[in-house]
């Protein structure tokens, strides 16, 4: 006859290893998104931080890539999520490219995907720790839409992620329009760029925006952005409050 | 073809090169009552001659819907018909759910040709006896294809299969040119006429035959009984006028005869070729 000895939550070494295996917390982020539509397709930019917690350990990291012919994505969040979704999305093209008859996914499609992977995980309790911005333009029509890590996911005019939610988007509701020309849809992604890098602190003045339209997609050379910092409250910040620093 | 001993299995080579269990397949398909596809350049339509086990029962369906933007049209065991059917909406539907988009209907047909393909080398398994013409629509517009218990799949601009689809195939080969730019109802005109063929003489009659369109901007979906009727009184009612006609198709039969690869040579009656090697 054998029995077991019963241990005290003896299941904490299995689940300590399941544990192990789950995103738990984020470790290097990007930060915000802003895209909008214009005339010609969409247009999308990011700056090129990647945060390590507090700290801005890396300031090269390309937040947008092209997807396929039609797509463009770009993500904020966790950064080694994001490569791991371009992995997905690279065989996911590689083995729509092999059929090599004519049809080919389209932004829609991918942002699909996208949403099926991205809800799947979640409901996993193991998500991919990313928001998710997906624009593209297929027989001549635009496409912009979002995913986040839980799955939500909608199309619309313009879109932003993280601190864009509250920075970006308040100016692109009122100053957007339909058919905006090139030159006025990077002027208004600036702007929303600008007032992004002055009060977000994981936000770098590194920045790149990229253009998808019918031809294809071209990412910018990184620039950056002119700042004003000789605001007169600047020159004796604790005037009005005397005692901080 | 004569029974011999290289029939068998599915699984056993003849020594000229052929698997006759996979032939015997498509033999069945030959036994079923015809199924007809045609196509322009924005519709497909589909029409089957309905056969019914007896005058009690009803008759057998053989044209299936497999999405919006999809149909099949079966000749063959219809059982195996109807799995296959339920396969092919199941890989519809996977794909809509996942991309929000219609499976193109070439890709279809590779799942498909490549399902038959493995009954084809599976010791326990037993090639589909059944042929399958699926119309759909991709990216590039309607097509055609016919699918084979071989595990090969042709595309087609019109094709009959089934008992008597001699008939309808020599009807298609004199028309087909003309297919591509066809109305929506001179197509649907062809296919019945096409129908026409295979029954040899037995008047034709809206309840004898189904047909089922799908377009371009128009889901799949069956004819009723009085809109098939209508097209049919339009020519029952003018015997000469099909006679005139005919006089002028034979002109383009010879140029129909030339055409090559598309038609495939379903060579009727030639034994020494395997029909799987078109």
């Amino acid at each position: 006859m054998t029995f077991t000895i019963p241990i005290e939550n003896g299941d904490a070494v299995k689940i300590a290893e399941a544990e192990s295996q789950r995103t738990l917390y984020p470790y290097v982020t990007g930060t915000s998104i802003v895209a909008i539509k214009y005339k010609d397709g969409v247009l999308m930019a990011s700056d090129m931080g990647g945060s390590y917690g507090s700290t801005l350990r890396y300031k090269n990291i390309e937040r947008m890539k092209a997807i396929g012919k039609h797509s463009l994505l770009g993500a904020s969040g966790e950064i080694s999520d994001f490569q791991e979704i371009l992995r997905y999305l690279d065989e996911l093209t590689l083995n729509d490219n092999m059929w090599d008859d004519g049809n080919s996914l389209g932004p829609k499609e991918i942002h699909n995907y996208l949403t099926r992977v991205m809800y799947n995980r979640r409901n996993k309790f193991n998500p991919l720790w990313n928001t998710l911005v997906l624009g593209g333009v297929k027989n001549g029509k635009s496409y912009l839409g979002m995913v986040s890590m839980i799955g939500v996911s909608f199309e619309d005019d313009h879109v932003a992620t993280g601190f864009g939610n509250h920075l970006a988007r308040p100016i692109l509701r009122d100053e957007w329009h339909a058919d905006l020309s090139f030159e006025d849809g990077v002027k208004l992604l600036e702007k929303c760029m600008r007032v992004l890098l002055y009060r977000d602190r994981s936000a770098i003045n590194k920045l790149q925006i990229a253009k998808i339209t019918e031809e294809g997609v071209t990412v910018s050379q990184p620039y950056s952005l002119k700042t004003f910092w000789e605001f007169s409250s600047f020159h004796n910040p604790t005037a009005s409050a005397e005692g901080s620093w | 073809m004569f029974r011999n001993q290289y029939d068998t299995d599915v699984t056993t080579w003849s020594p000229t090169g052929r698997l006759f269990q996979v032939e015997y397949a498509m033999e069945a398909v030959k036994q079923g009552s015809a199924a007809i596809g045609l196509r322009s350049r924005s519709h497909v339509v589909l029409a089957c001659v309905n056969k019914a086990q007896s005058e009690l029962s009803s008759h057998q369906r053989k044209i299936f819907k497999v999405d919006d933007h999809i149909g099949v049209a079966i000749a063959g065991l219809t059982a195996d018909g109807r799995v296959l059917s339920r396969y092919m909406r199941s890989e519809s539907i996977n794909h809509s759910f996942t991309y929000e988009s219609p499976l193109p209907v070439g890709r279809l047909v590779v799942h498909l040709a490549d399902k038959a393909q493995v009954c084809t080398q599976r010791s326990w398994k037993r090639p589909y006896g059944v042929g399958l013409l699926v119309g759909g629509l991709d990216e590039s517009g309607a097509h055609l294809y016919y699918n084979c218990p071989s595990g090969n799949y042709f595309e087609y601009q019109a094709f009959a299969i089934g008992s008597r689809s001699q008939a309808a195939k020599t009807y298609l080969e004199r028309r087909f040119e003309s297919f591509g730019d066809s109305s929506r109802e001179d197509l649907i005109k062809d296919a019945i006429l096409a129908v026409r063929e295979t029954l040899q003489g037995e008047t034709l009659k809206s309840s004898l035959c189904t047909v089922a369109i799908l377009g371009v901007d128009e889901p799949f979906h069956f004819l009723d009984q009085e809109a098939i009727q209508k097209v049919i009184d339009t020519f029952e009612k003018v015997p000469e006028e099909e006679e005139g006609e005919d006089e002028a198709g034979e002109g383009e039969a010879e140029a129909a005869a030339a055409a090559p690869a598309e038609q495939g040579g379903a060579g009727a009656g030639d034994q020494d070729v395997a029909p799987m090697e078109m």
